[in-house]
């Protein structure tokens, strides 16, 4: 557990630090879990290391947005005045970006033979 | 005997309360959503944030004062981020075979949700500050959080619209992806996790681990993606 811990943070610590030095547009986490799959990488031990505690984030991933999302409250003025518009606008690009998506790859792999698993 | 008053204004103060209102509207949300038989409609974090908004209105609670306490969970973000290598790893193999599709379906799907978001506000009359919060919303939190904030629209308007796209992924990614005939699913992940980041990502999991997989690193290249595009596209727009 507190390896496991200690792993993250540190990865998450060493994205954060590089994305500054090098003024990066890439945020700091995305970085770190490149620097951890490159730890992967180079000591395969650590996969089995960080399993349990990486499953149960990842399983619980839900709960984490859940603070960000009650941030709803301070802009109860503009959901009032834009509501409807937004729901369509997130609504109509959200669907929009995952056919647009999902076509996309299933017609690219047909045509580089990258063929569909089951 | 003690002011009920007296422990509420005291408990409210410190972040034990909003820590635990945090988890136990979690909590009923998900117990809501396995009682409904894993329904997407029945979105646990919707539930959650319907009552944890409902809580502070009534209690006349700030949301800065809600957030010292909500931070902790909050903070997990970063981690979990970085815990998405593991399932990276694990389908190494399957990423290596399919780089060029997910590359093509990354600029597809990040393109048209920035585009699409962008162009349908500005025919609604909307500009601005809440334009500029819109076009990041594909985008995960911390990350679109950051990008809203250089454009110059509200990052705390953002965070609500990202969840709010990534709620909407989750409900109808299954169905509509049904509906197209669309049964990869590597195709299906990645296209969710590009378009509706963490929230789409945790509900491919419940769906496949391939595609729970392909979500993942779906979010995190079009992470990267959107904080390049997002500037480029909304200048088309304003």
């Amino acid at each position: 557990m507190i390896p496991a811990l200690l792993t993250l943070l540190s990865a998450q610590l060493g994205g954060e630090a590089l994305t500054r030095l090098t003024g990066a547009p890439l945020p700091g986490p995305v970085l770190g879990m490149l620097l951890l799959l490159a730890g992967f990488a180079l000591f395969p031990a650590l996969v089995e290391v960080l399993r349990p505690l990486a499953t149960t984030i990842l399983g619980n991933l839900s709960l984490l947005f859940v603070p960000a999302g009650t941030g709803v409250v301070g802009h109860l003025d503009k959901i009032v005045s834009f509501g409807p518009a937004l729901v369509v606008v997130l609504l109509v690009s959200t669907l929009a970006a995952i056919a647009a998506g999902a076509l996309t790859f299933v017609a690219v792999a047909r045509l580089t033979g990258s063929g569909a698993e089951e | 005997m003690t002011d009920f008053a007296e422990i509420w204004s005291y408990l409210a103060q410190g972040p034990l309360l909003w820590l635990t209102a945090t988890l136990a509207a979690y909590a009923v949300g998900d117990a809501c959503f396995r009682a409904s038989g894993r329904r997407p409609f029945v979105n646990p974090v919707l539930i959650a944030v319907l009552l944890l908004a409902a809580l502070l209105w009534l209690s006349g609670t700030p949301y800065q004062t809600y957030f010292e306490g909500a931070q902790f969970v909050h903070f997990l973000l970063g981690p979990a981020t970085v815990a998405l290598a593991l399932p990276l790893w694990d389908n190494l193999g399957h990423v290596r075979r399919a780089a060029l599709p997910m590359l093509a379906a990354l600029l597809a799907g990040s393109t048209v949700a920035v585009v699409s978001a962008l162009g349908l506000a500005v025919v609604f009359g909307i500009d601005g500050e809440v334009l500029a919060s819109i076009a990041p919303k594909s985008a995960t939190a911390p990350v679109a959080l950051g990008i809203s904030d250089r454009l110059g629209g509200s990052p705390t308007l953002t965070a609500v619209l990202v969840i709010l796209t990534g709620i909407i992924g989750a409900i109808f990614a299954t169905p509509l992806l049904n509906a197209l005939r669309i049964r990869d699913w590597r195709a299906r992940g990645f296209a969710t996790g590009v378009a509706a980041h963490g929230i789409g990502t945790a509900r491919a999991f419940q769906v496949h681990p391939t595609a729970g997989a392909f979500a993942g690193l779906g979010m995190g290249l079009n992470a990267v993606l959107t904080a390049f595009l997002a500037p480029l596209l909304l200048d088309l727009f304003r």
